[in-house]
């Protein structure tokens, strides 16, 4: 009895995570609590989405899952917090969260006035148009006088109203409440041009009843790299989440991947050494076992790998690398080394 | 001796009997009630025909993906495949027996609830505002007698929504009547606090409560300290509706007649005994259509936590409709959504009017 007293009395306490836990220690905390707790989106295609037995797809879900797998050698220990926009940052301010990947823009007032601190970038968004083809336009600065489907309340809104001021152009602009609302409001011929972050312009292209009724234009209006965010004034906690991305961004530089990373256990290559742990105590120095290279990329794969896992030309997203390539192929994608 | 025998009564006229003079007594009266059941008519025929054809007809029942779907069908492959989730959200596919445990008994002690003659309804009642909350939670969260726990924010689907709306209702209908009964209190102190209590919940709108609890809150709290999420959502949603349901009580205790109170007076009951054996069950009676309303629009509204990222029924259908790898489903699963709130809020609607029926005592003049 008394024991199933304590128990009750234990899991209200563990309801409530009424105990204070030591805000500069969040890798402690995740390792003694055996998962880690990650912010993500409530649904957005390609970078958190349930799938159909309710198990999180995305770039960001991957993000997550690989700082999962470098801490705790297991890349399914994560307790995903869905998050809505306006949540995000209080939930990680709060400590209710350990990081949040949820498709978060890099600036600089986030940057700098929230407390926290992005630690890479795991995708390079802009904003972009898609159009219907038979207006027959082929570039963003013919659009004067058309009417625009967008979301309210999005930094989408102000990117629009700063593009055309500048060009010196006039357009309506037609307000939807959700993402769906504003598909089938183009669709609907509401408006003639839909606009969004490029990487969703894809997959909402192939909601529309006929996809090839629309094209999406070249032009990107606003940079919007997403990535990681941590709390600020944790450095070491920081480091770990930065430098498990500039990992799987260098082993897909160096050719490690899921499939080859067991025999590049035996490489000669310095560089693959150090990024699967053979050499090198890069591991010691962040605090995390010694192979937890390998683990993320036996887990999860590098960056190229998770890229066409969840957004790549093979799934419904459809998107080419572009600016997210290696430096290498002429993307702007560049870790510093691990070394 | 001749006994007066009257004639058999004639049957009614043709003209009113059977489906014919159903209609022309309700359907075709006067000459501007056939013409307005001539436009509705056609206009049902013109609207109702497609969607039928298009919801059940030329739907698509079975397949593997959205390329078994065509245009203008339903394709219901995409709720089939997603049922799981809409149900259970993210709780882990092994374990789902425990929340069907919890339904399961749920049901056994809802539906007796609506056959006044089934046996032991009382104590199946007392066991579902006592027991079945505290047996639910065990099994559902886990954490006790070996049980696995799962965290709560991996519950969602239906089971979210149903578990929001009981927990809300089953504590929202003592405080309501705690709180009604402190604001007609003579105490002033009591009655003060009430009426402070019920003016500010009802002036606030529920999303604001929800979004406050969800974001300002944990400001508010030292750091490193935590509430889960869903419990702050829960006791949100209480003190909101408890505040309305005081109201609603409210307005039953004053259509007692003062002679009630009186007659207790007189046979020498204390306050609490004369509200207990005289007063409440009077007024709650009189309040059962406002009770249902209020608990009806508790239920719907805890869909408002979607904008806190809870996945409920709503939010868990919503999350996946943008889901690429299926064309626009969005009516599919809006549909799939309203029945599963319609058939909630029909039985809570149709057991409040077996619960009058069954406690009327012909006071009604």
């Amino acid at each position: 009895m008394k024991k199933t007293l304590a128990s009750i009395s234990l899991a209200t306490a563990g309801l409530l995570t009424l105990g204070m836990q030591a805000q500069a220690a969040t890798l402690e905390d995740v390792q003694s609590a055996g998962e880690l707790r990650c912010g993500v989106s409530t649904g957005l295609p390609g970078f958190s989405q349930p799938d159909s037995d309710g198990t999180w797809r995305g770039i960001d879900v991957d993000t997550c899952r690989a700082v999962a797998a470098a801490v705790l050698g297991n890349a399914d220990a994560v307790e995903f917090v869905p998050l809505t926009a306006a949540e995000r940052f209080t939930a990680l301010q709060s400590g209710e969260i350990d990081m949040l990947s949820r498709n978060t823009t890099w600036t600089t007032v986030r940057d700098a006035s929230l407390g926290l601190n992005f630690t890479g970038t795991n995708y390079y968004d802009g904003q972009g148009f898609l159009v219907k083809s038979e207006l027959g336009v082929d570039s963003a600065t013919q659009l004067d006088g058309a009417s625009v489907c967008i979301q309210a309340g999005t930094t989408t809104e102000l990117n629009l109203a700063d593009y055309f001021r500048a060009n010196g152009m006039e357009y309506e602009a037609i307000v939807f409440d959700t993402s769906e609302q504003s598909v089938s409001g183009f669709d609907n011929n509401r408006c003639d041009i839909l606009t969004s972050d490029t990487s969703q312009l894809a997959a909402l292209r192939t909601q529309l009843s006929d996809p090839s009724s629309a094209v999406v234009l070249p032009e990107i209006i606003s940079k919007e790299p997403l990535g990681p965010v941590v709390r600020q004034g944790d450095d070491e906690w920081f480091n770990v989440v930065k430098w498990v991305l500039f990992l799987q961004i260098n082993a897909e530089e160096y050719g490690v991947s899921m499939d080859n990373v067991d025999d590049m256990l035996s490489s000669d290559n310095p560089n693959v050494q150090r990024i699967v742990g053979t050499a090198g105590d890069m591991g010691d120095l962040l605090n995390l076992p010694a192979d937890f290279g390998y683990q993320v990329i036996s887990q999860v794969g590098n960056y190229g790998e998770m890229f066409e896992r969840n957004v790549g030309p093979d799934t419904p997203i459809g998107l080419s690398r572009g600016v997210n390539a290696l430096w290498t192929d002429g993307g702007i994608l560049y870790a510093p080394p691990v070394r | 001796m001749a006994v007066h025998q009257p004639l058999p009564d004639l049957p009614p006229p043709p003209s009113e009997r059977g489906l014919w003079g159903w209609f022309r007594q309700n359907l075709f009266s006067t000459w501007y009630n056939s013409i307005a059941s001539l436009v509705v008519g056609y206009l049902l025929i013109i609207w109702l025909g497609p969607v039928i054809n298009w919801a059940l007809i030329s739907a698509v029942w079975t397949g593997e993906g959205t390329d078994d779907c065509r245009p203008g069908a339903a394709c219901w492959i995409f709720i089939q495949q997603r049922l799981g989730f809409f149900l259970y959200g993210f709780y882990p596919a092994e374990l789902r027996w425990r929340p069907n445990i919890v339904f399961v008994l749920f049901l056994i002690t809802v539906v007796p609830q609506f056959f006044p003659r089934a046996p032991g309804r009382k104590w199946l009642a007392l066991f579902g505002i006592t027991g079945l909350p505290v047996l639910g939670f065990v099994l559902i969260n886990g954490g006790f007698f070996g049980l696995d726990p799962v965290a709560t924010s991996r519950w969602g689907g239906l089971m979210l929504t149903l578990i929001l709306a009981y927990v809300g209702i089953i504590a929202a209908l003592p405080i309501g009547v705690v709180l009604a009964l402190g604001r007609r209190s003579e105490m002033p102190v009591i009655r003060g606090i009430c009426v402070t209590f019920i003016e500010f919940w009802r002036a606030v709108p529920l999303i604001t409560i929800l979004f406050m609890a969800s974001v300002m809150l944990p400001l508010f709290l030292p750091q490193g300290v935590s509430f889960d999420k869903l419990l702050r959502a829960l006791i949100g949603i209480t003190l909101f509706q408890s505040a309305y349901m005081a109201e609603v009580v409210r307005g039953g205790l004053q259509a007692i007649p003062k002679g009630q109170y009186e007659a207790a007076q007189a046979l020498g009951f204390g306050y609490w005994r004369s509200m207990r054996l005289i007063i409440l069950p009077q007024a709650l009676k009189i309040v059962i259509p406002g009770i249902a309303n209020t608990v009806i629009s508790l239920f719907k509204d805890t869909t408002l936590v979607l904008i806190i990222g809870l996945f409920d029924l709503l939010g868990a259908v919503r999350s996946t409709l943008s889901d690429p790898a299926w064309r626009s489903v969005a009516a599919e699963g809006y549909l799939f959504v309203a029945l599963c709130f319609w058939i909630f809020c029909f039985g809570m609607s149709r057991y409040s009017h077996n619960l009058e029926k069954k406690l009327d005592t012909g006071h009604k003049t």
